[in-house]
């Protein structure tokens, strides 16, 4: 697969005050990105658990975004210091985990930066284009002769059964 | 009670320490109650029995089968299915058969760096022909088969469905106890259940918990933790925040602070995710670099901090296979699920 025939999957958490707000300021301004994320809006970025990037990892996202307000400008005051941190905790995680850590980014976006917001949201998905499919879940195939070492032992009780009174 | 109305118990280990056979003699002089009310049918440490009785056993025949360890062999796989046919109710008993436990850490590896290691790598090792374990060997006499060793270790419920889960490293002697009456009580949880409290280790943690804010985290032998504050509050990475209680913070209670072998809570699939939600949210400082450091020098190790019971029960289940060195994996003969 070529870079430009692969449509990455991209997963966008955006903060319902400030990244949503100006994902929707960039769609009445009729700003175009990339429709390769798909957006899913949440409170607060500090609502994003890790869980929910992982998860999305593992069911077949390419890359995770993750917006909130800018630092000090958090509708609950303090949420967004914690989204920094997780998100430091799992870019870690990911790079021991073999998963190029820049898949996943962190974005500061205002109410007002709709522009901003577009152009990151095509910066990024440019970015997890050029990494390429992750398809996490074809890690857990099992390599090598694991149905017919299973066939076998069944054949083989099967014949000592057959033998044996 | 009369021999008819006995009900028959298997219990069997896959990947595991051995632990857990020993866990189910910790609940005493209650090892008679349970001889009286069941029959043992299959119980490879401490009854005689070959798995050709159990091939011949009618399916559904058996009435409770523990099942411990994880499944890291071909023979385990074929053993959790014949068992899974042949048992009414089947328990994920351990963190092993719950969530990889110890064995699914291999899961940072593959079957390819593992047996480097173990057959090659290790100072101790004396292997100058190269002997590795073969599936399959031709000799004059016919053909030798071993269990095929996988890539990834997997849970008991992502190879079987189970009914049961008792978790632990090992299940606690009363925890057993409870899903033993239970059974025969007939008072199980609806099925897929984790039979256990539905709260966290912390519930059960004598210590005093204040406001916790964390510049560095510790590991155990760098300091000596008061016996009375938080562990976490002290800097210790304690799994407690994010482990099901059950076990009665046996662990934090001698200054040791909680690893997570309960596993997950009610609602919570991967753990390891709760906990690290929980440890950025007590790292004091709001500057990148430096939570990034706090971060890299106190968990030089985080896939084991964060999962070291429950790695194989992740949504991630793996690190990305051929991750590291000895990156080159086998040819793929057949990709099966």
């Amino acid at each position: 697969m070529s870079e430009s025939d692969f449509k990455p999957k991209v997963v966008a958490f955006l903060c319902n005050w400030c990244s949503y707000t100006a994902s929707d300021l960039a769609g009445t301004a009729r700003i175009k990105y990339s429709p390769h994320a798909r957006i899913i809006r949440v409170m607060c970025s500090g609502r994003v658990d890790p869980t929910f990037v992982l998860k999305a990892f593992a069911m077949g996202a390419d890359g995770v975004m993750i917006a909130g307000c800018h630092p000090g400008d958090c509708h609950y005051i303090e949420q967004n210091y914690k989204t920094m941190r997780r998100h430091e905790m799992l870019r870690y995680l990911l790079e021991r985990m073999g998963v190029e850590s820049d898949r996943l980014r962190l974005v500061w976006a205002s109410a007002a930066e709709g522009q901003y917001l577009a152009e990151a949201i095509d910066s990024f998905v440019a970015a997890v284009q050029k990494l390429g499919p992750l398809n996490w879940s074809a890690n857990w195939e099992e390599n090598g002769q694991r149905a017919e070492a299973l066939e076998e032992i069944v054949h083989e009780h099967a014949e000592a059964m057959e033998v044996l009174p | 009670m009369s021999g008819e109305t006995k009900g028959k118990l298997a219990l069997y280990w896959a990947a595991s320490c051995g632990g857990c056979e020993i866990a189910v003699l910790a609940i005493n002089e209650k090892i008679l109650d349970v001889a009286a009310l069941f029959d043992i049918v299959f119980w490879p440490v401490a009854v005689d029995g070959k798995v050709r009785d159990v091939e011949k056993m009618p399916d559904g025949s058996i009435d409770v089968c523990l099942f411990n360890g994880a499944i890291r062999t071909s023979e385990q796989e074929y053993m959790a299915q014949l068992l899974r046919r042949k048992s009414k109710v089947l328990v994920a008993f351990g963190a092993c058969s719950h969530e990889g436990g110890i064995p699914g850490l291999a899961n940072a590896n593959n079957r390819r760096q593992i047996f480097e290691t173990a057959y090659h790598d290790t100072p101790s090792t004396d292997n100058a022909s190269g002997v590795e374990p073969q599936p399959k060997t031709e000799v004059p006499e016919g053909s030798l088969h071993l269990p095929v060793f996988y890539d990834t270790v997997r849970t008991l419920d992502q190879t079987v469905p189970v009914d049961y889960y008792l978790p632990g490293c090992p299940p606690e002697a009363d925890r057993i106890w409870d899903a033993i009456t239970a059974i025969v009580e007939k008072k199980l949880p609806p099925p897929g259940s984790v039979i256990g409290p539905e709260t966290t280790v912390c519930q059960e943690c004598p210590r005093v918990r204040n406001e916790k804010k964390i510049k560095k985290f510790y590991r155990t032998w760098e300091i000596m933790p008061d016996s009375e504050t938080c562990l976490l509050e002290q800097g210790l990475l304690c799994a407690g925040i994010a482990t099901r209680a059950g076990c009665g913070a046996k662990c934090p209670q001698v200054n040791s602070p909680c690893i997570g072998c309960y596993g997950p809570n009610v609602g919570v699939h991967d753990a390891g995710a709760r906990l690290m939600t929980a440890l950025a949210s007590v790292i004091d400082s709001n500057d990148p670099a430096e939570i990034d450091r706090i971060i890299r020098e106190g968990i030089p190790d985080p896939v084991g901090s964060f999962y070291r019971f429950g790695l194989a029960a992740s949504y991630l289940r793996r690190s990305k296979r051929g991750n590291g060195k000895a990156a080159e994996t086998e040819p793929t003969a057949q990709a099966v699920h």
